[in-house]
């Protein structure tokens, strides 16, 4: 287990380096991006013949953040001072497991590095992770006043209104995020491992019984 | 009937800024059983380190700041009428202060009403009793962890759970390993053995507001509680999923009156950021634990 610190945009071979149980302080510029963010992603730019007109600059504002880098899944509590300015109050990931149906095409459409959130993902995302040269980051789960203050900045906000704050594209620099890396480049993940350990236990407690 | 609004207002302040002493001492506890260095000593420093950070600058512990869930205990003769109104606006206000991340979303819109008030929303439970004041339990619900909670129907063959507490034990372990980390391990349990489906959970998420430490009056329960926390930590899951020693951190299970037919498990799995704080209003004295 190694600590590391990486900047965004991430070149694939600092990604391929890194394994699963690493420690990672990632610094630079992301986006949060959760339920209605995958979903529209997908339904917008991915599964679609042309990029719909009203859509095109988001799109390339997040080609761009996106590429080389990562996205979180969170939905932050924020306050806005006089002036407008946005702050991270606090800031913690949500499960990721439901964006699973999307993240691979995610992922490989806009060229990530990674995916920052909690819980895990499973095959599809792994694999993907694998081919493009991602990996899954894992934030500390309701960590969110700790992790807000690594957030320096907030650059910009898109679909506030229409997604809601929780739901809204975020975008955010942050310096030195707190991460461990539990699903790497070379088809690892702690998520699977913890699982079939505690899959087998479970059928051992449930018969001595 | 006087004001409560501000009150209101410091409940849900206190609740999702300043994690309740016991379930702080349990994290604590729990990081000394895990292996220095490892990922789930690891996790359990940067939890324990994030409650005192939220504590001190009063910001949400979680930015998942939940479903808040009322359950109003009050005298004969209070208005509910009224202190829905005043819980709502002590909602509106903890929200706009960034006590509470706006949370009611529109289900056939998917708006985000902005005040974390709407149809049902928050969620409120009135009961009146015997006592000469009012107390009013509020718990923060995340939503990892609620979308773990689950209802199991005894018998359930695959698990050959039949209808008696070894039944209850062995659809709990499968609730607790399925969950992995997604709800936020360590977490709490709050069991309901019985009710109707409906109040089954009503009454899970009651029994979360029992202090870590107590001793359920019923033997077997008592018996079934510390049983379930020995057998739910051999499942090795670790804090955040990450492997390690503290999977599940308390055990609280009550046993209702049910249908011939029906014989329902209703469990609701907290996250390790337990928030949950009681208010009482007595002769305008307010107090809050």
């Amino acid at each position: 287990m190694t600590t590391y610190d990486l900047t965004i945009p991430v070149s694939e071979q600092e990604i391929r380096a890194l394994h699963v149980g690493d420690t990672v302080y990632l610094s630079g510029v992301m986006t949060t991006g959760r339920d209605a963010a995958h979903k529209y992603l997908i339904e917008n730019f991915i599964h679609t013949d042309s990029v719909p007109e009203n859509e095109r600059a988001l799109y390339n504002e997040l080609r761009r953040i996106l590429h080389e880098g990562v996205i979180y899944h969170c939905g932050p509590v924020v306050q806005q001072d006089e002036e407008g300015e946005w702050r991270f109050v606090a800031a913690g990931p949500t499960t990721s497991i439901r964006e699973e149906p999307y993240e691979a095409d995610v992922i490989t459409h806009f060229g990530m590095r990674g995916v920052i959130g909690k819980g895990g993902m499973g095959p599809g995302t792994l694999q993907a992770c694998r081919e493009q040269g991602a990996v899954y980051f894992h934030a500390m789960g309701g960590a969110a006043s700790l992790i807000a203050n690594a957030v320096k900045e907030v650059v910009d906000v898109h679909k506030k209104e229409e997604f809601g704050v929780p739901e809204a594209f975020w975008i955010i620099r942050v310096e030195r995020f707190p991460v461990v890396v539990t699903m790497d480049t070379h088809g690892q993940s702690i998520h699977a491992e913890v699982k079939e350990k505690s899959q087998s236990a479970l059928k051992r407690l449930v018969t001595d019984g | 009937m006087s004001d409560l609004t501000k009150s209101f207002v410091e409940l849900v302040r206190r609740a999702a800024t300043d994690l309740p002493a016991d379930v702080e001492t349990a994290l604590r506890e729990a990081q000394t059983r895990e292996e220095n260095g490892s990922a789930a000593a690891g996790a359990l420093e940067t939890i324990l380190e994030n409650v005192a950070l939220a504590r001190a600058n009063s910001t949400p512990i979680c930015q998942d700041t939940g479903t808040p869930i009322f359950y109003v205990y009050h005298p004969q003769g209070m208005s509910t009428r009224e202190l829905r109104t005043q819980i709502e606006a002590g909602v509106a206000e903890a929200t706009a202060r960034a006590y509470l991340r706006p949370n009611a979303v529109d289900s056939l819109t998917g708006h985000n009403s902005g005040n974390n008030l709407g149809v049902g929303y928050p969620t409120l439970h009135f009961e009146e009793w015997d006592e000469d004041y009012l107390q009013v339990n509020l718990l923060l619900k995340g939503g990892g962890s609620e979308n773990v909670g689950v209802q199991y129907k005894l018998p359930h063959p695959p698990l050959k759970a039949g209808r008696d507490l070894e039944g209850v034990r062995r659809v709990v372990l499968d609730a607790v390993n399925d969950a992995q980390g997604k709800g936020c391990a360590p977490g709490v349990l709050g069991i309901a053995i019985g009710s109707d489906r409906g109040y089954g959970y009503i009454h899970a998420k009651e029994q979360l507001f029992r202090p870590l430490d107590d001793v359920n009056p019923t033997p077997e329960l008592a018996r079934l509680e510390e049983r379930l926390l020995h057998d739910c930590n051999e499942l090795s899951i670790g804090p955040m999923g990450f492997g390690g020693q503290t999977t599940i951190f308390g055990v609280k299970i009550g046993a209702y009156h049910r249908l011939p037919a029906c014989y329902f498990v209703s469990i609701a799995y907290n996250c390790w950021a337990c928030r949950r704080w009681t208010m009482t209003v007595q002769n305008g004295k307010v107090e809050y634990r």
